[in-house]
């Protein structure tokens, strides 16, 4: 019992890193239609780039800060130099721009910081509490902590600032939002920038645990394709429970499923994705408009 | 009375097709112009290149500014609100954040606190039902949430495409009655695209027939109301 309870909370943090990822990726597809699986890479520059601001001598904390507001500033530059002029192109137009940014920025990584691991520096304090024979440690609850920190205040853009409403508006209605006014691009814009600065904190968590290197993401962008899938594309609250349970998952299965164990576990987020597809393609919490004419 | 829009030989169209051939039209301050025609003629397209949906060649004046090479979003700012054909609602969104998008432009608080009392008192069902998604209300409902939502910006001119389409008889007479209260009350100028002639000569005060891409005839409505040609085609006599 006291293992699977560790297991659950083990779970349920890594869970909040790749619902933090997952919610970049679905703030860019309701934005825009695309899947970015390029996320978790943009998200390895930028923790390369506060690494070496740190290295240069800035102060961690300060090195994140700045790194946060690049990183909007990097997403949104992608997608004013190279998605903005493909908009409304198919989708195999978009997987393959995808499939560039994959590739193009790892080798940004790699060409500037080589294949080599480096440590990053963990945010949260060593330390730990037991509490009925689980082991809770601070960088778990950090971790949390911040996914509901970030969860709070985009829900909050999103529902009481006019901001927010005008990028939700041109969203879900490219052609009508302009008709009121509002700066369509602009806001598809600033939301490519504000998946950057989430995938920027999603992959900042995990960074301790997995070394610091071009391929970081890799693994846990799949996580977050199968929370974004498990959840619903056009969902963010989806995004967050769908990675919650990928992570409860994984780390039960793993733990739990003689077969799986470590090596297979990868394989769990597929078997989801495929389970959800075939029983509710629109995931979880994905919405089908109902329009009464 | 001054032009509030003045537009000279419109050409646009929709790729390689060519739908509109070079139209001119007015529609002078505190005006309601009909444009009428069958499907197909270019109504649809004639707003959708005044509100800067799609492209067009020619010039298109508001209040004596060319406005022709501004997008669309610029065009909203300077005052033209267009509904379009079908949903003119944010189908997703509530009734409350529909009239707050109708308000993006409106930077001042008290102005929108006054506007949405202004539609609550018209339409309490309006404020019954902020909290419900546009998309769930009636087709005529949605079609005066559209008005409603239009008019929170505050526009120099109203466009409706075909505001009728769908609704039952009762619903569009309510809803035009609607239209020609506004231009009685607040002077707005309203351009109305239509296929119910009928409805639409009794409110406008001018109209616009176009045909293949081309104004036919204009004049006043009561005359155009008169003229046998119209009588034949669009008045079903």
């Amino acid at each position: 019992m006291q293992l699977f309870l560790q297991q659950i909370v083990e779970g349920v943090a890594s869970g909040a890193i790749y619902a933090s990822l997952a919610l970049a990726l679905v703030l860019i597809y309701r934005a825009t239609r695309v899947v970015n699986f390029a996320q978790g890479e943009m998200a390895t520059l930028s923790v390369y780039i506060a690494w070496q601001i740190n290295q240069w001598g800035v102060p961690f904390w300060l090195s994140l800060g700045i790194v946060a507001a690049l990183s909007f500033v990097m997403g949104a530059l992608t997608f004013r130099l190279m998605i903005r002029p493909v908009l409304g192109a198919s989708d195999h137009t978009m997987v393959v721009i995808c499939i560039g940014f994959f590739v193009g920025f790892e080798a940004i990584c790699l060409w500037f910081w080589g294949a080599d691991p480096r440590a990053f520096p963990r945010i949260f304090p060593d330390y730990a509490w037991t509490v009925g024979g689980v082991r809770l440690t601070a960088n778990n609850l950090g971790i949390l902590v911040t996914l509901c920190t970030l969860t709070a205040a985009l829900s909050a853009l999103f529902r009481f600032t006019r901001l927010g409403l005008a990028m939700r508006a041109s969203a879900a209605e490219r052609e009508k939002s302009p008709l009121v006014g509002i700066p369509v691009e602009t806001m598809l814009m600033f939301g490519w920038g504000l998946a950057a600065t989430v995938g920027f904190v999603a992959a900042v968590l995990i960074a301790p645990s997995l070394f610091l290197s071009p391929p970081m993401m890799v693994s846990v962008v799949i996580y977050a394709l199968a929370a974004a899938t498990l959840g619903g594309w056009d969902s963010p609250a989806g995004a967050i429970v769908g990675g919650l349970v990928v992570g409860v998952a994984e780390s039960l299965c793993a733990t739990f499923v003689g077969f799986i164990g470590n090596e297979l576990k990868v394989g769990v987020p597929f078997a989801l994705m495929a389970v959800i597809l075939l029983a509710r393609p629109q995931g979880l919490f994905g919405t089908t408009a109902v329009i009464r004419v | 009375m001054t032009a509030i829009l003045q537009v000279r030989g419109m050409h646009a169209g929709y790729g390689s097709i060519r739908v509109l051939h070079g139209i001119d039209f007015d529609v002078e301050d505190g005006e309601i112009i009909a444009l009428l025609g069958a499907n197909g003629a270019g109504k649809t397209t004639t707003l959708r290149a005044l509100s800067g949906m799609i492209a067009a060649r020619g010039q298109i004046m508001l209040d004596g500014r060319d406005i022709s090479t501004l997008n669309a979003t610029a065009r909203a700012q300077l005052g033209i609100a267009h509904i379009p054909q079908g949903r003119g609602t944010f189908v997703d969104f509530t009734v409350g954040e529909n009239l707050a998008l109708g308000a993006y432009l409106v930077r001042d608080k008290q102005s929108i606190r006054s506007a949405l009392d202004y539609w609550y008192g018209i339409f309490p069902w309006l404020a019954e039902r902020r909290d419900q998604p546009a998309g769930s209300l009636s087709g005529g409902e949605q079609q005066m949430l559209a008005v409603a939502r239009a008019l929170m910006a505050v526009p120099r001119i109203l466009m409706c495409d075909e505001p009728s389409l769908g609704l039952a008889p009762a619903i569009t007479q309510s809803l035009f009655a609607l239209l020609a209260r506004l231009n009685k009350e607040r002077g707005m100028a309203i351009l109305l695209v239509e296929q119910n002639a009928r409805l639409t000569l009794r409110i406008a005060h001018r109209a616009y027939v176009i045909e293949s891409g081309e104004i036919r005839l204009q004049g006043g409505a009561a005359e155009l109301r008169d003229n046998p040609l119209i009588q034949r085609a669009y008045l079903g006599a």
